[in-house]
């Protein structure tokens, strides 16, 4: 069969990363292949380029076997490539035909929007692909995933045969997603090409014909679904290295430092993220909490940091609930945080080193004397880590965005190490930096636990997750469904639990 | 430093500059078009300028352009954009100046009276717009504009109306409608005295305003709770990347309503410059000054000593072009085009500068570490 799209040896880097490295990927005219793997493995950056968002550094990209160079998404439109945001790019106060011309409207003498001429096109096209919905609903009285389909159709009405969906299913409640893999069945059969996103691997061996595994910005496996079961994707997904788990004694005390109670959170719209969760964290211990990304964890985090409402439950710190105070004081009272995306949560990136070491801890000695910020006390605190724990910088004047990846993240791993915090949250607190950088934020963790700081830690990267943590619990659709033993689990088994396919015995 | 200060500087004033230049040329060409001679048009507005009467009117209207720069700066040091610097100066000088004369006080306590009262009514006018920000989630540059309407074309408009003092009142040489004036006592003497011990006598009836002391304390007390206090630390982070701010513990929301009644007060000053020079509050006071002091704020980059600079060139642009009516050199209207281009060209320049700042930061960093990294994305 026809290729509809080959990538080959596709490389993108960023200051400090390297997104996809020498990616081959290659799509079969009429399947729908899933491309899988976890965050920051380079999916979406590979999507990007494929819909000219974005342009690589090296490599060849061939559509329907000519080879192709786009500079913009309209280029990539005009090739017959559509893309599906994971968040939708709706007006609300429009009707679904205004929306999906919107961009592309036919126009009849003097400018004037020919909607007669729409309102047949879209027609055409939604009996084409199986795709019933009413041209004339406003797009805020739609569901969920009627204004998916609304996208999909915007796509195809601007002829888009080959279409990229952004892991659609991540919005979707379950009936949802079924109705969802109907209408992607229904567009294969019409002759159309998907090409989607997505890390729910029961989902992915559900729908597609060929699974792509990414992997730290590489291919890793080609597979068919009927070839694999979810453990083996889910090793593909994380690397099949055996991790050793570290034999280090344990220093978990009988002390609790946080103690979290039947906590639930909602989002705006009353979605639950976090679902009765319960769990206590001893001084000296690290618990991992291990789940495919979007299970809940990020948002258990910010309930624990304090900046995402909790609707009931409670929460404590050293036998104190703290459920109801602000962020300032939780930090006060000594609860550090490593956050996942450090330049979202974590840097002031045009400001000098020493404000961003100050950051989180401006209303502490040493980076405050009363109302003022100590300058000489945070710089010589900056200085101070920048010498413990090795962060490559010229200075502590130099503005953050000019470090690298790694070395900023080493920033922030001092900062936090520094204060001695009760608690620390490290949400994947190594990702994105290099093999060097992770193993010295390994070692500053291990000696603060020494210390009896007690720890929660999130990670995408099983091996960090065993190797640290005294104890992994399963977070799966915002409940704990499983506690294990970092000591004798799996990074096998640890997959099955994460996806749902192994179950604890009650 | 691995990177010289003396370079980084230079990066700094070269953007205003290279701006100033830009405007300078395109505002010939403009007079060059128009059949007049650019020399001689800026030839005259220099040397009416160098005079040291026009210098007392070129800072008595930096002044109030630089206070209101500072308070739009503040807004903009956490991305919140005050516009309603107009309708809180022309509220507060009102309040103020009635107020200022109804409440007997002696002396020096009826003139901090008065300043207090200013800050205040300005404090809680642009207050009411961050309040609205956080809990009805309205855009303040929405909310501020509609506030300029209902406070000039509102209440200060009936206000003056109410509190008018009977008949004419003898300012200067002019009668002028107005409130009740404040005695002579509770007003900021003026600085002629100073001046004078430096230079001659000035001439004209001209007098320095006394404001310009509380202009020079609001940019210092600008400076330091800006740089140097932790409350200056939440507000620059909030502005810079408000994520981050928010998980290191600075409270978003209260931040945005000081921000903006931090802001406000310093606007409730704009307007005492000119109650100071007068008297009282006039039925015609001088309006738009909190416009021009956003154009003063970008082009002194919220910088407490960039907004001198801004506001005195604004200051200088003002007031030495009223000279061209006289000399026919040109039309005076040439200084608006100027105006403009100076920002537009500022903003670029900005821009520009920023970047090479960074490159050059980033590949000292590198350089110093013997690392080259490739930079592509911030």
């Amino acid at each position: 069969m026809a290729q509809a799209i080959e990538l080959i040896g596709i490389t993108k880097r960023f200051p400090g990363v390297v997104a996809n490295d020498s990616v081959n990927l290659s799509v079969e005219e009429g399947e729908i292949h899933a491309i899988c793997g976890e965050n920051g493995a380079g999916k979406s950056t590979l999507m990007k380029i494929l819909y000219g968002m974005q342009q690589p550094d090296a490599g060849t990209m061939k559509v329907d076997g000519r080879e192709v160079r786009f500079t913009s998404p309209s280029q990539a439109i005009d090739a017959g490539i559509g893309m599906v945001h994971q968040h939708f790019m709706l007006a609300d106060q429009l009707t679904v035909l205004e929306n999906v011309i919107l961009g592309a409207e036919p126009t009849k003498a003097f400018g004037r929007i020919d909607f007669e001429e729409a309102r047949s096109h879209l027609k055409q096209v939604g009996e084409a692909y199986g795709l019933t919905i009413d041209p004339d609903d406003l797009v805020e009285e739609l569901e969920v995933g009627e204004r998916q389909r609304v996208e999909i159709i915007k796509v195809l009405y601007r002829g888009a045969k080959i279409l990229i969906l952004d892991e659609p299913t991540a919005v979707l409640v379950p009936q949802e997603v079924e109705e969802l893999f109907r209408n992607m069945r229904g567009l294969k059969n019409d002759g159309a090409t998907l090409l989607f996103i997505d890390h729910k691997l029961d989902e992915v061996l559900a729908i597609a014909d060929t699974i792509t595994v990414l992997r730290d910005g590489k291919t890793v496996a080609t597979v068919k679904p009927d070839e694999v079961t979810a453990h083996d994707l889910a090793e593909l997904m994380v690397g099949s290295e055996l991790p050793t788990p570290e034999t280090t004694e344990s220093t978990v005390t009988d002390v609790v430092a946080l103690e979290v109670d039947s906590l639930l959170v909602v989002d705006l719209e009353d979605r639950v993220l976090v679902d009765d969760v319960s769990f206590r964290i001893r001084r000296g211990e690290v618990v991992g909490i291990a789940g495919v990304e979007g299970n809940g964890q990020a948002e258990l985090v910010d309930a624990v940091l304090g900046t995402r409402p909790v609707k009931s439950g409670k929460i404590s710190l050293m036998g104190e609930e703290i459920t109801l105070i602000p962020v300032r004081e939780r930090r006060e009272k000594g609860i550090g945080y490593i956050p996942q995306d450090r330049h979202r949560e974590g840097l002031l990136l045009p400001a000098p080193l020493w404000e961003n070491a100050a950051l989180g801890h401006q209303t502490q000695e040493p980076f405050t004397s009363g109302p003022f910020i100590d300058r000489d006390g945070a710089k010589s605190r900056t200085e101070h880590i920048r010498q413990e724990f090795d962060v490559r910088t010229p200075n502590v004047e130099v503005a953050a965005h000019a470090l690298s990846g790694g070395n900023q993240q080493k920033l922030i791993v001092g900062r936090e190490m520094t204060a001695g915090p009760v608690v620390l949250l490290a949400a994947h607190p190594t990702r994105g930096i290099d093999v060097g950088a992770q193993a010295e934020v390994w070692d500053d963790i291990k000696a603060a636990r020494a210390l009896g700081m007690a720890t929660l830690l999130i990670s995408a990267d099983l091996d960090e997750l065993i190797g640290l943590s005294d104890t992994i619990v399963v977070m799966l659709r915002g409940k704990l469904v499983a506690t294990v033993d970092p000591a004798t689990v799996s990074p096998r088994d640890l997959g099955a639990y994460m996806t749902g396919a192994k179950q604890e015995s009650a | 430093m691995n990177f010289s200060l003396g370079r980084r500087i230079l990066l700094t004033l070269a953007a205003p500059v290279v701006a100033l230049v830009f405007s300078v040329a395109m505002s010939s060409i403009v007079l060059l078009i128009s059949g007049s001679n650019p020399v001689a048009a800026f030839g005259d507005m220099m040397s009416h300028a160098s005079r040291l009467e026009t210098m007392v009117d070129i800072l008595n209207r930096a002044t109030p352009l630089y206070i209101a720069g500072v308070a739009v700066a503040i807004g903009f040091r956490m991305n919140l954009f005050n516009i309603g610097v107009d309708g809180q100066y022309l509220l507060a000088a009102l309040v103020a100046a009635h107020l200022g004369a109804m409440v007997n006080l002696p002396g020096v306590l009826r003139i901090v009276w008065i300043l207090v009262v200013a800050m205040a009514v300005g404090a809680a006018y642009s207050g009411f717009a961050g309040v609205l920000k956080v809990t009805r989630g309205i855009n303040e540059v929405i909310s501020t504009i509609m506030l300029n309407a209902i406070a000039i074309s509102g209440i200060v408009a009936y206000l003056v109306r109410e509190w008018q003092a009977g008949g004419e009142i003898l300012s200067g040489s002019a009668s002028r409608v107005g409130t009740t004036p404040i005695p002579e006592s509770g007003l900021i003497p003026d600085l002629n005295s100073v001046l004078e011990f430096f230079t001659r006598e000035v001439g004209q009836g001209k007098e320095l305003t006394g404001m310009l002391v509380i202009a020079i304390l609001v940019g210092l007390g600008y400076h330091i709770l800006v740089n140097r206090t932790r409350f200056g630390f939440d507000l620059r982070a909030s502005g810079i990347n408000p994520f981050a701010a928010q998980v290191g513990g600075v409270p978003a929301k209260r931040m945005v309503v000081s921000a903006m009644v931090l802001s406000g007060a310093v606007a409730g000053l704009v307007g005492m410059a000119e109650i100071n020079q007068v008297g009282f509050f006039p039925a015609n006071p001088i309006r738009g000054l909190g416009f021009t002091g956003i154009a003063v704020a970008l082009l002194g980059r919220n910088h407490p000593a960039g907004i001198i600079l801004a506001a005195l060139i604004f200051a200088f642009l003002d007031i030495s072009s009223g000279v061209l009516q006289f000399t026919g050199a040109a039309s005076r209207e040439i200084v608006v085009i100027m105006q403009g281009v100076i920002i537009l060209a500022a903003v670029v320049a900005y821009e520009v500068a920023r970047r090479a700042r960074e490159r050059q930061e980033a590949r000292s960093a590198a350089e110093a570490l013997g690392d080259i990294k490739p930079l592509e994305a911030a």
